[in-house]
């Protein structure tokens, strides 16, 4: 798959949700290839904003979408690595608020 | 200029964005991306990485004896006295 294919597929399910693609379309391919490399190199799509350990079940939370995604695009409007956003987001011109890492800190197990 | 050193990861936009302002602004920076690293230089990287930032988020920017998290741009630039 290429980050073409992975875009459609990945907007189709997560639009209808309220989770758009950033308008910034140079990151977002960006990051859909640090998915597909992280796929790659791990076997699941983990979060290319952060290190995995490469134990799939210690990373659950960090596999894309993550867990934080809903509590960050809430109250930030995006989600930590600004690829899904929110419609208002979007819409707007910025600054953008930045979103600090919700997970916790006893969750790295590296 | 006081010395920069950035933990980044080859995957993350926030880090490439970081690595770019350095570049465009001409600031001559280190970098090291911690996910391209393995073993025991990776272990002892992380092991750095989390005395400076607990989170181990990416990047973690030092600016001197300052650090910075994330791409914070004004920050950096206060860090940097620009």
């Amino acid at each position: 798959m290429n980050e073409k294919e992975l875009y459609e597929q990945l907007r189709k399910v997560q639009e209808p949700k309220g989770y758009l693609f950033n308008k910034d379309s140079d990151l977002v391919f960006d990051l859909l290839r640090g998915l597909l490399t992280n796929k790659e190199r791990y076997g699941y799509m983990n979060c290319p904003c952060r290190l995995a350990s490469g134990d799939r079940t210690k990373d659950q939370d960090i596999i894309c979408p993550c867990t934080y995604r809903k509590q960050d695009v809430e109250e930030y409007g995006s989600c930590y690595c600004s690829l899904y956003v929110s419609q208002d987001w979007n819409a707007s011109e910025g600054p953008h608020p930045f979103v600090p890492e919700r997970r916790p800190p006893e969750k790295f197990s590296f | 200029m006081p010395p920069i050193k950035m933990y980044s990861l080859s995957t993350c936009g926030h880090c490439k964005h970081t690595k770019k302002f350095f570049g465009d602004n001409g600031i001559p920076f280190e970098f090291v991306d911690v996910d391209l690293l393995q073993g025991q230089e990776r272990t002892d990287t992380i092991e750095k990485v989390r005395t400076y930032n607990p989170n181990c988020s990416f990047p973690t920017i030092l600016i001197g004896n300052q650090v910075v998290v994330g791409f914070r741009e004004n920050e950096i630039k206060e860090a940097l006295g620009i």
